[in-house]
């Protein structure tokens, strides 16, 4: 038996910025590689493209800045950043959007404000929403999952469109891509489509999408082991789920045919990514444990609530860059009492 | 305030002190309208006439106007010059008025203005405000034309666009297009002017500290001659 450490602190943290991303890294993989499965090369381009350019990226501005580079490049975060990116984007992004929305996350959203650590806004989300202003037709444009699609591309055919933009034989962009789940709910809602109507459609699997929810299952895998190993905290992502699935079963429960099921907006579009990866970004969301139930019970809410009536089928995004702004708020008025300071509630 | 010399005048009004660039004053018309050049270029002129007129009618009436009644004063004054201006535009610029529309009667809110009436105007004489008010208009007007003209190319890849607006008919040609370039629209969108705004007053900022640095070099070298002279 051997006690190496005989003063506080006992317990073994992982506090290191590069183990914290490894982890992050890890986590994702499981979602990745379904992602992959369901949606093609074109994920595990897109990941190796967001990743050389935000590295590339990342160098360049850190020597601008004249800092050492290395130890900016080894903590991993340029690298989490492109695969939450890559993984939003849709897999048939020409690839100079890919560069540019990297180029934009590295350099305006995160070195600008002073590095990791500095910038109030998700680097990630914030590239995704600009692509998505500036470039709607590209960045709609997924391909349907494995299980429904009638034509399969292959690496080299997929290589050759995110590239060149050429096509194979006869197919246009429109008969490789589908609307998403999501799309597909609210167009059809939008024309008074009752949902046990639009669920006839050979989409849609149990909870979202066919294939989509099962992407989502993946990567609450690797959130929930980032969890146990205290990567990510719990607040964040239960209040987010919570304050979504809260608003999605009183609507539900007030009419069926109009409101899709809670369970639906859980496993559809990027919740789940959302609530376990991109919410719980520490730099940008709230450091308190109140406030951080506060900040994730807030996207939720605006998740549906811009799923619903606002302009854009998702909003995992949009919700995430709002809570952003108001972090800091948050955490000041949520501050805990110091031990020994301040009023002590009696009784 | 004898120290001000025109020259100080112009130089500031353009860059030191440029309303724009370093007081951030009268954003709101800034970055709403700076989505294309002529756009711009049309509220920076407007904003410059009403700016120079105000200037010189606040400098000639500075002793007549008792100091507790000064700003609704100078609010009636640069109302009126608004008002004519915006009658004079929606005749002779008809199309581009309506293109701007609300933001010409909001040229009456513009901070530059009652700040430059308050803080210059109604302190130095009628040449002086003259000058302050041409300078600070045309500092105004070129941050807007060359906003609205960064955003505008990179919006939808066009340069002096519906220049006929603004130059009448035969000025159609002006107009430069980049062939194949769809644009990147937010650009167009606001955050895009929030964006573009920041990166001109990096661009401002990264002049002035290379200015400084050069300045400093010099008189370090001018020392060390000095040093080794005597």
């Amino acid at each position: 038996m051997e006690f190496h450490t005989l003063s506080s602190p006992h317990t073994k943290r992982v506090n290191r910025v590069d183990k914290v991303m490894l982890q992050v890294v890890l986590a994702l993989m499981p979602g990745i590689t379904a992602m992959i499965f369901y949606f093609g090369w074109g994920v595990l381009i897109n990941a190796v493209l967001a990743i050389l350019s935000a590295v590339a990226f990342e160098a360049m501005v850190i020597r601008l800045r004249k800092r050492p580079v290395m130890p900016v490049l080894f903590d991993l975060s340029a690298v989490v950043t492109a695969l939450l990116f890559a993984v939003a984007i849709p897999p048939l992004l020409p690839w100079w959007l890919v560069v540019m929305g990297i180029a934009f996350a590295i350099i305006m959203v995160k070195q600008m404000y002073g590095g990791l650590g500095y910038n109030p806004f998700n680097p990630a989300m914030a590239a995704y929403v600009l692509l998505l202003i500036s470039y709607p037709v590209e960045m709609t444009s997924w391909m349907p999952p494995y299980l429904l699609a009638d034509h399969h591309l292959t690496l080299p055919q997929i290589l050759a469109f995110k590239f060149s933009g050429v096509l194979p034989g006869e197919l246009t962009l429109d008969a490789i891509t589908m609307a998403t789940p999501l799309d597909q709910m609210r167009t059809n809602l939008d024309l008074n489509s009752m949902i046990s109507e639009i669920r006839q459609s050979p989409l849609w699997g149990d909870f979202g999408g066919l294939g989509w929810e099962w992407v989502g299952n993946w990567f609450l895998m690797g959130g929930i082991w980032m969890v146990y190993k205290r990567t990510i905290t719990w607040q964040i992502p239960l209040a987010f789920l919570t304050g979504l699935v809260s608003m999605a079963t009183i609507f539900w429960l007030f009419d069926a045919e109009s409101f899709p099921f809670p369970l639906f907006h859980v496993f559809s579009g990027g919740v789940i990514l959302g609530a376990f990866f991109i919410a719980t970004d520490p730099v940008t969301a709230c450091t308190t444990r109140t406030g951080q139930l506060i900040f994730g019970a807030a996207i939720g809410v605006l998740v549906y609530l811009i799923r619903t009536w606002g302009g854009y089928p998702d909003a995992v995004a949009f919700a995430v860059l709002l809570m952003n702004m108001a972090a800091p708020t948050i955490d000041y008025y949520t501050r805990p009492r110091t031990y020994g300071h301040g009023e002590v509630k009696s009784e | 305030m004898s120290d001000i010399t025109y020259r100080n005048l112009i130089v500031d009004g353009l860059w030191h002190n440029n309303q724009a660039l370093v007081a951030l004053l009268g954003l709101c018309p800034l970055l709403a309208v700076s989505n294309t050049a002529i756009n711009g270029l049309g509220l920076g002129l407007a904003t410059t006439a009403v700016l120079v007129a105000s200037n010189t009618t606040v400098s000639l009436i500075r002793n007549f106007v008792r100091p507790e009644v000064r700003l609704p004063v100078f609010v009636l004054v640069i109302a009126s010059f608004v008002t004519a201006i915006e009658l004079g535009m929606n005749a002779y610029f008809h199309e581009l008025h309506k293109i701007l529309g609300i933001f010409i009667p909001l040229i009456v809110t513009n901070c530059t203005i009652i700040g430059r009436a308050e803080a210059f105007a109604s302190k130095n004489n009628l040449r002086r405000s003259l000058v302050d008010g041409i300078s600070i208009g045309i500092g105004f007007t070129l941050v807007l034309l060359i906003l609205g003209g960064m955003r505008e190319l990179v919006g939808q890849g066009t340069l002096f666009d519906q220049a006929h607006l603004m130059f009448g008919e035969a000025a159609r040609g002006f107009t430069l297009k980049i062939e194949n370039f769809r644009g990147m629209l937010v650009a167009i969108l606001p955050p895009g002017a929030f964006i573009g705004l920041g990166l001109l007053i990096m661009v401002k900022n990264l002049i002035d500290k290379r200015l400084a640095v050069r300045a400093m070099a010099k008189t370090d070298y001018a020392e060390e001659m000095r040093g080794l002279a005597s």
